[in-house]
């Protein structure tokens, strides 16, 4: 072995108890759907099965809507801030207590690597709650008047690509607020929200006040329809987000809505190249680009193309890719074979639109979904491959010559949600800043993420806001 | 029938419990004349090691993320928690209340704890902000910790006075030097042993017990003290701390016993920033 | 003397090359490291990492009360670090103080241990505040009592205030005395120099003069060798040899102390530089208490239980 290479490091696999299969959290109790439907979660990276789930319909989402109204007249709404923080206190506790458990379900469910769930997404969901407990009891300083007031029902939705994380963004406020939830967690990555289910219960949460119901499409589609939700909360792709916004201007329900992106990370001649070269990597590659900011486009300043294209394959060359739970894996699986199909289609348009390809050396393994990280070079607006989400492990390379391009081009999109700029000049950061129209800019980094910290975008990347007093608006009556 | 072991009241400085330097106690007796207890009483050696200490915890107390010093603020809350019937027992002695109005007591102050805690990540949201000025530049103001503040603890009122002058403080980044009560000192050493079971840094909570006339004075002229607490001091003798301390300008307040942010920021210091935009 | 043509030289043009490498952002730098510390090192890659940095060492001692005694102590145990174990490597070098080297050389001589170079600290270290003569002719002796290597230090004094040219003119000095008969290793001091910015600086300017190897510090001053500190000095050599086609090496010192420490300092190398670097050629760690803690962690994986210091000598 001259060169060193890692021997295999898995994280055990022990410590997740999984059960063979599991029914819908409402009222407090885990029960069997109404018409006993079942589908299968699978691990993406070798696409066993890993537990039975249970399909909710209009029957079962009109008892976990009926569980959220009455927790929320009876108890919830009723109950100071000052003791609902206590809850969302031991709920953050409890995650942090389980963390090792969670991160190695969610590393399953969802195939990103083992490094990531432990590092960022388990600790940043426990942080959420420790946030917003801190909220529950402080709303009359939080800038909505002396007497903020919760909506009541809340249903909110969320993707595949973060889901603990997913739903401690959307939970934590909500209940923090006042509001009671029924939440739907992604068809392809269920474990870890009925996990928290558990926690739910060992915390002694009121029955009702946080229900989940698992399922797909339909049961999204039948939740948002339901006439006793008081307010909606979506995060996925922007054609979803558009039909339950569309759907619900009939009865003028609140909405926020986090879409999707093609965010452009703007690298300019005086950039600390190194880092920059990084934050390109990370903006892209983590968590296989199944990131609805991602910065999925890169602008590079002509003058300095090869050079940071070169440090770019060199670095994209020791990207690790391989089984999730393997500690020193840097990618993991594509979440599920359709998504895997979407990437692939992309890709495939790019190469026929003419724009030049490279993909990182990765052993690609025999089982389970995979993409090797990729980048394509001459790539310009009018590509597909520029334009359209892709939410895979891609990055098109655009060249700028003068900031005011930079700017254009960046902001040439129907999208709005993030961006990246890399340069060693303070005002020529804020300068970028000023002008892009993006929800979150980062500035010599990228993917960060704070409790603290607003999340949201610009123009058809959604409405509203997470995070930060600002993100506490969603989840008070009559507030933006 | 076997004895139960009493506990000795030392001082708390530098994450340690030393016994006073001059090697001195007084004793604090109930209502009835009874004795409680001999609690170290401190001097002004004790009081100039304490803000050395204090001193010295700062820059990395500041330095530290505001979600890590509300995490171990949530913590200290915990063990209080645990520790609730000690604190119950020492007030019913010491105020010569009942049980069930020590424990109202004892809950408001973990209560409050609590309450200060959630603030460490917040105040900066809602004391900053970015300052439309008339020109290319981006301006924004920032709250920072003041650095070590003095805090004279309410005579009357065991633990709740305690915690209402000292969770702002922490919750704000500071270091502090509090002087419990002089009559009822014991609610605060109990404090001290909560925080030293905690993850809070050596120095950057020192508490002292002993003769107020003796030692604020003291704490009002220390150069190092950039901030006081007076809601333990009496009108009349306010006035003399307050001459001393213009000295160097301490930032002083004294507060009823209320919570709010005010109290957070008023140990806060605001800074300004500005920065041109362009390209 | 330079490698390249891309400076003549000149400080000027010293300065302006200098002045045209990017920047480095603290933050980006201290993740990177951060990141890379989290690999998970076990099984066949440990013991191969383990021995990998047994030899990679350069086993030190600079204290005023150093003596013939210890000074031969430190030789047998570069030598054989383990006496009950002979399939435990020999260290990378032993290094000294340079009027220690000759009883070095000739223990190390008479034991058997002829392939361990000794390696003399020079030029008025650690401080360097010295005259030029006397840094000269503290190298000279180094080599004339049979130092191969010499680990010299810079004039920060001079780095900081600005004159580059005084920097690397006393490097250049330096390696012509070395010539063939020395490697020459340059410390930084990079706890003194503060921020990354110019640690890459200071690196650059010593490959340019003429430097084999870019060391961090001189192990008297703290912070020594953080990851980020060595990310940026790796990146240094990696970059260099694509200009230049030379491969300079890297040797971190002070403040490795565990197994752990120096296992993360191989996968730094692995990912930043290249598996090129991964050998005691180009990549070495000034260190002491450094061995015991291998051996310890060497023969815990061979025999699966934790040792203790009674089973590895104190010298």
């Amino acid at each position: 072995m001259s060169n060193f290479e890692y021997a295999p490091a898995p994280e055990s696999k022990a410590i997740a108890n999984i059960s063979k299969d599991y029914g819908l959290f409402i009222n407090g109790k885990f029960i069997a759907s109404h018409n006993k439907k079942r589908f299968e979660t699978i691990n993406p990276a070798n696409e066993e099965v890993l537990a039975k789930i249970s399909l909710a319909d209009e029957v079962d989402i009109d008892k976990a809507v009926k569980a959220a109204r009455s927790a929320y007249i009876k108890v919830w709404s009723k109950m100071s801030g000052k003791e609902r923080a206590k809850y969302l206190f031991r709920i953050a506790r409890l995650l942090q207590e389980r963390s090792r458990e969670f991160a190695v379900v969610e590393t399953l469910d969802n195939g990103k690597p083992i490094r990531e769930t432990r590092d960022i997404d388990i600790p940043l969901s426990a942080a959420h709650f420790f946030y917003h407990a801190g909220w529950a009891d402080k709303l009359e300083f939080a800038g909505f008047g002396d007497k903020p007031k919760a909506h009541g029902v809340v249903a909110q939705i969320i993707p595949w690509n973060f889901p603990l994380l997913m739903l401690a963004w959307k939970i934590a406020p909500a209940l923090a607020t006042g509001n009671t939830v029924v939440l739907k967690p992604a068809e392809t990555t269920p474990l870890t929200a009925l996990l928290f289910a558990e926690v739910c219960q060992q915390a002694d949460l009121p029955p009702g006040v946080v229900n989940i119901i698992t399922g797909d499409g339909s049961t999204g589609s039948a939740l948002v329809k339901h006439p006793d939700i008081d307010k909606v909360a979506f995060t996925g792709s922007t054609e979803v987000g558009k039909l339950i916004a569309r759907s619900l201007a009939v009865s003028n329900t609140p909405v926020t809505l986090e879409l999707g992106g093609k965010g452009a990370n703007i690298v300019f001649e005086d950039a600390p190249l190194d880092q920059a070269v990084e934050g390109i990597i990370n903006g892209i590659f983590f968590n296989q680009g199944h990131v609805c900011c991602a910065g999925s486009r890169l602008l590079l300043q002509e003058n300095i193309h090869d050079e940071f294209l070169n440090k770019l394959q060199k670095r994209m060359s020791k990207i690790r890719l391989g089984d999730p739970l393997d500690k020193n894996t840097d990618i993991g699986a594509i979440n599920s074979a359709a998504q895997l199909a979407k990437i692939h289609e992309l890709s495939s348009s790019g190469q026929a639109e003419g724009a030049d390809i490279w993909s990182a050396p990765c052993q690609i393994p025999n089982k389970g979904f995979w993409f090797a990280p990729t980048i394509f070079t001459g790539v310009t607006q009018a590509h597909r491959i520029a334009r359209e989400e892709i939410f895979g492990p891609v990055l098109s390379v655009l060249t700028f010559r003068t900031p005011q391009e930079a700017i254009e081009k960046a902001n040439n999109t129907p999208f709005g949600l993030s961006a990246g700029v890399w340069s060693d000049k303070g005002s020529r950061i804020l300068w970028a800043g000023n002008h892009l129209k993006a929800g979150v800019i980062w500035a010599n980094t990228f993917n960060k993420f704070d409790p603290a910290s607003p999340f949201g975008g610009y123009k058809e990347s959604g409405w509203g806001r997470e995070g930060g007093r600002h993100g506490l608006g969603a989840y008070i009556k009559g507030a933006k | 029938m076997s004895l139960d072991i009493k506990k000795t009241y030392k001082l708390f400085i530098a994450g340690a419990f030393p016994r006073s330097e001059s090697g001195r106690s007084y004793e604090i007796k109930d209502k009835k004349g009874n004795f409680i207890a001999n609690p170290a009483q401190a001097s002004r050696k004790d009081l100039r090691d304490a803000v050395l200490a204090a001193k010295n915890a700062h820059s990395s107390w500041a330095a530290a993320t505001a979600y890590n010093r509300g995490q171990i603020l949530y913590r200290i809350a915990e063990i209080m928690e645990g520790r609730s019937e000690q604190f119950v027992s020492e007030i019913m002695a010491m105020e010569s209340v009942t049980s069930k109005q020590a424990q109202v007591q004892v809950r408001q102050a973990i209560d409050t704890w609590v309450w200060y805690a959630g603030w460490s990540d917040k105040i900066s949201t809602i004391a900053g902000s970015t300052n439309p000025v008339a020109g290319p530049f981006f301006n924004f103001t920032v709250a920072e910790p003041l650095g070590v503040v003095g805090i004279v603890a309410e005579e009357k009122s065991s633990l709740l006075g305690v915690v209402l002058g000292l969770a702002p403080v922490l919750a704000a980044g500071n270091c502090a030097v509090l002087l419990a009560s002089q009559s009822r000192p014991l609610s605060a050493i109990t404090l001290a042993e909560c925080l030293a079971t905690s993850d809070v840094p050596a120095g950057v909570v020192n508490i002292l017990t002993g003769l107020s006339d003796e030692l604020t004075p003291h704490l009002a002229s220390h150069m190092e003290i950039d901030g006081l607490d007076l809601s333990g001091v009496d009108s009349k003798s306010a006035t003399a701390l307050r001459i001393s301390s213009v000295d160097n300008l301490k930032r002083v307040h004294s507060f009823s016993a209320e919570k709010s942010p005010e109290r957070i920021l008023s140990y806060m210091e605001y800074k300004t920033l500005w920065h041109p935009i362009g390209v | 003397m330079s490698a390249l043509n891309l400076i003549d030289g000149s400080e000027t043009s010293l300065r302006r090359f200098l002045q045209t490498l990017a920047g480095v952002d603290q933050i980006g730098a201290q993740e990177r490291a951060a990141m890379l510390a989290t690999r998970s090192i076990k099984t066949t890659s440990k013991k191969w990492a383990i021995d990998m940095a047994i030899s990679m060492i350069d086993l030190t001692t600079l204290e005023g009360a150093d003596t013939a005694g210890k000074i031969r102590s430190l030789c047998s145990k570069a030598l054989r670090p383990d006496p009950q174990d002979p399939s435990v490597p020999h260290v990378g070098a032993v290094c000294v103080y340079n009027d220690m080297v000759g009883i070095a050389r000739n223990h190390l001589d008479s034991i058997g241990g002829q392939s361990i170079p000794v390696a003399a600290v020079a030029t008025a270290f650690p401080s360097g505040r010295a005259s030029r003569k006397v840094k000269l002719q503290d190298t000279k002796d180094a080599i004339s009592l049979g130092a191969t290597e010499i680990d010299m230090v810079i004039d920060r004094g001079a780095f900081l205030s600005g004159q580059l040219g005084e920097v690397f003119d006393e490097i250049r000095a330096i390696k012509e005395i070395c010539s063939d008969k020395a490697h020459l290793k340059v410390i930084l001091e990079t706890g003194e120099l503060v921020t990354l910015d110019n640690v890459r600086k200071a690196s650059y300017l010593a490959m340019l003069a003429g430097a084999d190897f870019i060391k961090t510090s001189t192990g008297k001053v703290t912070p020594a060798a953080t990851a980020p500190v060595v990310l940026v000095m790796l990146e240094a050599v990696r970059d260099f040899y694509e200009l230049s086609q030379v491969r300079i090496g890297v040797k971190p010192a002070g403040g490795i102390r565990t197994t752990k420490d120096a296992i993360k300092q191989l996968v730094l190398v692995k990912e930043i530089a290249g598996v090129e670097w991964l050998n005691p050629e180009l990549f070495r760690i000034g260190a002491s208490a450094l061995l015991n803690d291998l051996l310890m962690q060497r023969m815990k994986l061979t025999t699966g239980r934790y040792s203790s210091a009674n089973y590895v000598t104190v010298d």
